[in-house]
Formats: structure tokens, sequence, C-alpha cells
């Protein structure tokens, strides 16, 4: 057996790392939303509330927290209704091409986030290719102004770059789901149609939710889509933390905005893991 | 092909061959890319007959199996049940259910719902669905389970679940593949007496795939022999034991001596051994069973007609009622013999009858 100085050697350097980059941040930030900042840009460590009742009181925040998860719950249901089909068709379809469509799926993911953020400004800008096509086979005579610098283009763009996520647990799962199932429900009479909705499906919806939970909480903290893309009716949550931290220099408030952030990710990770136990029968 | 000869060859006086025809299999082939897996296979089953395919791994019994459930297509052939070409209906339209090797319980659903799934596809009404999966499970005896999930379940539990969910949609034919391959010894030979009762009580043909000899001919009406592909021979247990037709069923099934010689003028020979014989001349192959070589008692006279020789004993292997002896007969030819006493001298007489070495031929070798 190895000795105690060893595995005190091996374990110490990660347990720091985490206490010294997670941890204290974390209290940090904890600490920080209950103080508050004076006019004159100080920070008073004075305990109290007044930053989680502002969160109530004014519209802006929580208002852009109900849109950010608007957003977010519409590109889980696209990445959802993309992905799901997609694995379905790898994993019972593909066949010999399996390994090659599967490339193709994950290839988007070794592509910067910025590259790809950015191919969509191109793509729905008013001097764009989507609009100088539509423009160019007569369909519009100006440019749609609705397809960039909105929340259209936001959930676009997320639903592009977190698809991927929702397909990869998706597919674990209905790779793991044994095929004589599928065939012992097609030799008691089920028809294909059938056995997809009383057999397949629910044995894939651990990974369902592991997917959604992936797509929600990835695009319900993004900042950078609605950063590029957008513009002042897209604004979604983080880009108001990261704005109190930057130029608004109102750390508190943003630490209290995050805390709710933190608060509310964690439980719906925790609800997705019930869940997700709850329907696993391996 | 030998083998469409022997397919051909079934039990003439057992009561199979006056059943109606349930399914008849028509030169069924299959490959997969360059390997065939199975060459013509012609086989008819009968109503409510216990046929097993017995066969060593990679003989195609599975393969075969697979084709009647309408898992794999046949890449040649026909199977007609009665009027209709099931070969071209898909598997959820064809009244033929499978018991699955590993059982396949839907792992989200319990017991009574794996039961009841057949049904319930079948949009039967509510109370026809609650009746007869309480009299399926009665029957299997796993009515106290019908609330519980399969992983909460034995394997041999899972056995009968299987069985039940099966037979609940009344099939005309049940597939079984290998169904007591994963149970333990005991609780194996249990469920063979129990599954072939349970095929009496319902009548139902059952088509069970299996490797192991013993099982098949405990089980079975008829068997029928595939080796490497193609069928060796089919009949009832007793018949493919005492008159098989290749020098492979011999082995496969039961112990046996292989006595290679001629026949010529009606007298075969083998080394020094000659006996009555009436076949045509030629180069000939003879099954002799262990016990149907007696052990004559030193100094007495055996029966008149019998083929008596001296040996020497080379081996003895004790298996609780009998004990088998190997015989070295002279010339380098050994026959093992089985004996229900024990042998203790070195030296040994025996004698056998002459209708007792069956004339087999000779199995090729085949890729």
């Amino acid at each position: 057996m190895f000795s105690r100085a060893y595995k005190t050697a091996v374990t110490a350097p990660p347990l720091v790392w985490v206490a010294v980059f997670l941890l204290v941040p974390y209290l940090l930030m904890f600490c920080y939303s209950f103080w508050s900042v004076t006019p004159a840009q100080t920070i008073v460590h004075s305990w109290d509330l007044g930053n989680y009742r502002n969160l109530l009181r004014v519209d802006v925040y929580w208002q852009t927290l109900l849109r950010s998860m608007w957003i977010a719950a519409r590109v889980t249901i696209f990445s959802l209704l993309l992905g799901y089909p997609l694995a379905y068709f790898l994993s019972f379809y593909a066949g010999r091409r399996k390994d090659l469509f599967y490339q193709l799926v994950i290839i988007p993911l070794w592509v910067s986030y910025l590259v790809r953020a950015y191919a969509w400004k191109t793509i729905l800008g008013s001097d764009g290719v989507l609009n100088t096509l539509l423009q160019y086979v007569h369909l519009t005579k100006h440019p749609l102004e609705f397809l960039l610098y909105s929340p259209f283009a936001v959930v676009l763009t997320l639903t592009h770059i977190y698809t991927p996520f929702t397909f990869l647990p998706i597919y674990a799962a209905l790779e793991h789901i044994p095929r004589n199932l599928v065939e012992a429900s097609h030799d008691l009479g089920a028809t294909p149609a059938q056995t997809f909705w009383k057999v397949i499906f629910p044995l894939s919806i651990p990974g369902v939710l592991a997917g959604a939970t992936f797509a929600f909480v990835l695009s319900l903290g993004d900042f950078l889509a609605p950063l590029l893309l957008g513009g002042p009716s897209g604004i979604m949550i983080s880009n108001i933390v990261v704005s109190l931290f930057g130029a608004a220099y109102n750390w508190p408030l943003g630490a209290a905005i995050s805390l709710c952030m933190l608060v509310l990710v964690v439980s719906l990770l925790f609800l997705s893991e019930r869940l997700e136990k709850k329907w696993s029968f391996s | 092909m030998a083998s469409i000869s022997t397919s051909g060859v079934s039990s003439g006086a057992e009561p199979n061959s006056i059943r109606a025809s349930l399914l008849s299999i028509r030169n069924v082939a299959k490959s997969f890319g360059r390997n065939a897996v199975l060459r013509n296979i012609s086989l008819e089953i009968a109503e409510g007959e216990f046929l097993t395919i017995l066969g060593e791994s990679g003989s195609g019994k599975t393969t075969l199996l697979r084709i009647v459930a309408g898992f794999e297509s046949a890449s040649a052939g026909e199977l007609w049940m009665g009027e209709e070409r099931l070969d071209r209906q898909p598997p959820y339209r064809r009244r033929v259910n499978t018991v699955f090797q590993s059982y396949a319980l839907f792992p989200h659903l319990t017991v009574e719902q794996n039961v009841g799934y057949g049904l319930r596809v079948a949009k039967r009404p509510d109370a026809e669905i609650v009746s007869r999966v309480a009299e399926a499970l009665d029957k299997v005896k796993m009515t106290p389970h019908a609330k519980s999930k399969p992983s909460k379940i034995s394997g041999g539990q899972q056995q009968r679940v299987a069985l039940a969910r099966a037979l609940v949609n009344r099939p005309r034919l049940l597939l079984l593949d290998e169904p007591l391959s994963a149970l333990d010894a005991n609780l194996r030979r249990q469920m063979q007496v129990e599954l072939k009762s349970l095929q009496r009580e319902v009548g139902i043909a059952f088509v069970f795939v299996t490797h192991d000899q013993e099982e098949a001919m405990v089980m079975s009406d008829r068997i029928a022999l595939l080796r490497s592909g193609e069928l060796e021979q089919v009949a009832t247990p007793r018949e493919i034991y005492s008159r098989p037709a290749t020098a492979y069923v011999a082995q496969f099934i039961g112990h046996t001596n292989l006595l290679k010689g001629e026949v010529r003028g009606g007298v075969a020979r083998c080394t020094s051994l000659s006996w009555p014989a009436k076949f045509p001349d030629g180069p000939a192959l003879f099954s002799l069973r262990p016990e149907n070589i007696r052990l004559v008692a030193a100094g007495r006279t055996g029966d008149a007609g019998s083929v008596r020789l001296r040996g020497k004993v080379l081996h003895r292997a004790f298996h609780g009622a009998t004990e088998l002896i190997g015989v070295e007969a002279g010339d380098g030819l050994v026959l093992v013999v089985r004996t229900s006493g024990s042998a203790a001298q070195d030296t040994v007489e025996l004698e056998f009858s002459p209708d007792d070495a069956v004339p087999v031929r000779e199995s090729p070798g085949r890729v």
C-alpha cells in the first residue's frame, strides 16, 4: 500500500487548486453580494440584503433574467429537436458510416466559439450572405433587419453551438439500448413507431435530460453570443454581470446576480440528476 | 447434397408425421458477405410439435431461428405458414414469438407490463389484457412478482417471465434461442421438464435451439441436427440415436465407436472382425454404441450369431451407474464399451450383435 506521505503528496495539489481557484472565489462572491458601493465608488463592507432587494425591485434585472431563461429554453428545445433525430439516425441507421457521421458532428466543437459566432454575424448581417441572397432571388426588397442584433440571432447561434452538447449524451444513451430489446418489441407485434415510443424513447430519457441540462445551463450563462449578435433587445443576464464588474463598477450587485444564477444552475443540475437516476435501468 | 435427402427422412412411426404442417422452410440459404452460414435448408415443422435445432456454435442454428422470427432475411429460399408467405412479412406481423437467449425483458417495465406488452400494442381491451396477463403469470408461477422490475428478479424467474410474455400472445409457433444456457445445471434440468410439460399443455409448436445434445434428447419430439450450415439428419431422438445417418451424427449424439471397413459379398469386414451385412459392396463405416457391446464372462459361450472378440483393457472412466472402458482389440482397433458392473480383469471377452453395427455415411469436412 502507499504510504501516508505519498497519498498526501498526490492529493494535496488538486485540493489546493480547487480551494484557491474555486472555493475562495465563491466565498468572496458570497461576501461581496452583501456589501455595497458608495457614489464615490468605494466598496462598503456593510452586511445587508440591499443588493437582493434591488434585484427584485429594478425591472431590468429580473426581466433580463427571465428573457435569458426564455432564450435558454428555446435553445434547449431546438437543440433537442435537432440533436435527438440526429443521434437516433446515427445510432440505428447509419451502419458502417456511423463513425464518419459521428466525427462530422464533433468537428464543429474543435472550431473556436468566437469564429462560429462571427460566422453567423457574416451570414445574418444587413449586407450578409443571407440578405444578399434573398434580395438576389427577389424574395425581399430590403435587408431583413430582425436577422441580426436580435434574440432570434442569439437563439440561432446558441442552438448551433450547443446542439453537439445535446447530441452526445442522447447518442450515448441510444447506443446503450440493447438491440435485442428492439427485436423483442417487434417480435411481440409492435410496429417501428410503437417500438420507438414504448421502448427506445423511454430508455433514452436519461440522455435527453443530460443533453437538455447542458444546453440550458450553458446558454443561460452565455455572454458572447448576445454581445456579438444580440443587440439591445438580445441582452442576457451575463452581459449585465459583465458590465457591473466592469464599466459600472458595482461588484456587490454583480456578485448578488451571480449568486442567484449559481443557485439556479446548481438546483437545476441537482434536479436533472435526480430525474436521470429515476429513469436509468442499467 | 447429402443434407437434402436426410432432411426428408423423418419419423415414420411417430405421431408427428400425421400432424398438419405448420411451417415449411424451403431451400433457405443465408450468407453474410462471402461467408455462407446456411445452405439449402428444408424443414417441415408440424402443429404442436417440439422440434429442436441442435448444432455446435457456428453451425447456423441461431441464424435459422432469426430468419424464422424475421430479424434476418434469407439470401434464398422461402418460408410458408399455411397459405401465407412468411418471409415477406415484417417480424411484427408474424404469428411467431421468441424467447431470447438473454431474455430481453424491457428494463423500464414491470413483470406485469412486460407480459402485457404484446397485447397492449395489439390494442386489446383493458379487461382482456388484465385477465390474460394474470393467467399467463399464474401459469409460470410469477404472480407474486407481477409488480417487480426485471432487474429485481433472478435469472430463472426472468426466464419464466420471458416465456409468459411470448405465450400470452398465443403464437402459432414459439421460438426459443438457447433459453436455458444461462441457468445452472440443477435449475436447467428442472426447467427442461417444466418447459416440456408446458409445451404439451399449451399445444403450441416449439422450435428450440440448443448446442446441448442431452437437452435435445430429453425434450424433443424431433431433432434437426445442423452442421456447418447444413442439415445432417432430422429424426426423433430415438431414431437419431439408434440409426444415425452420418458419422458426425453418431459422434455428436452420445458416445460411439466408428468401425471403418468394407462390405463384400454380404459380409462386412473390419480388421479381423467380420459379420453378415446386407449392404452393397464397397467401403463402409459402421457406428457401434458402447452399450451394445457386451462383456462375456470367461469360459461362457455368447449369443449365437454375435460377433466375438478378445481385448486388453486400456483405460476406464467411471460414470456412476456405468463405466466406460477402452479395449484394445488387436490391429489398432480400440473399442469403447459401457459396462454396468466393474470389469476388474485386464483381458476381456466381448461380443456385439451385427444388427447394432449401424452403417453411417462419412461426414465430409466442410468449410
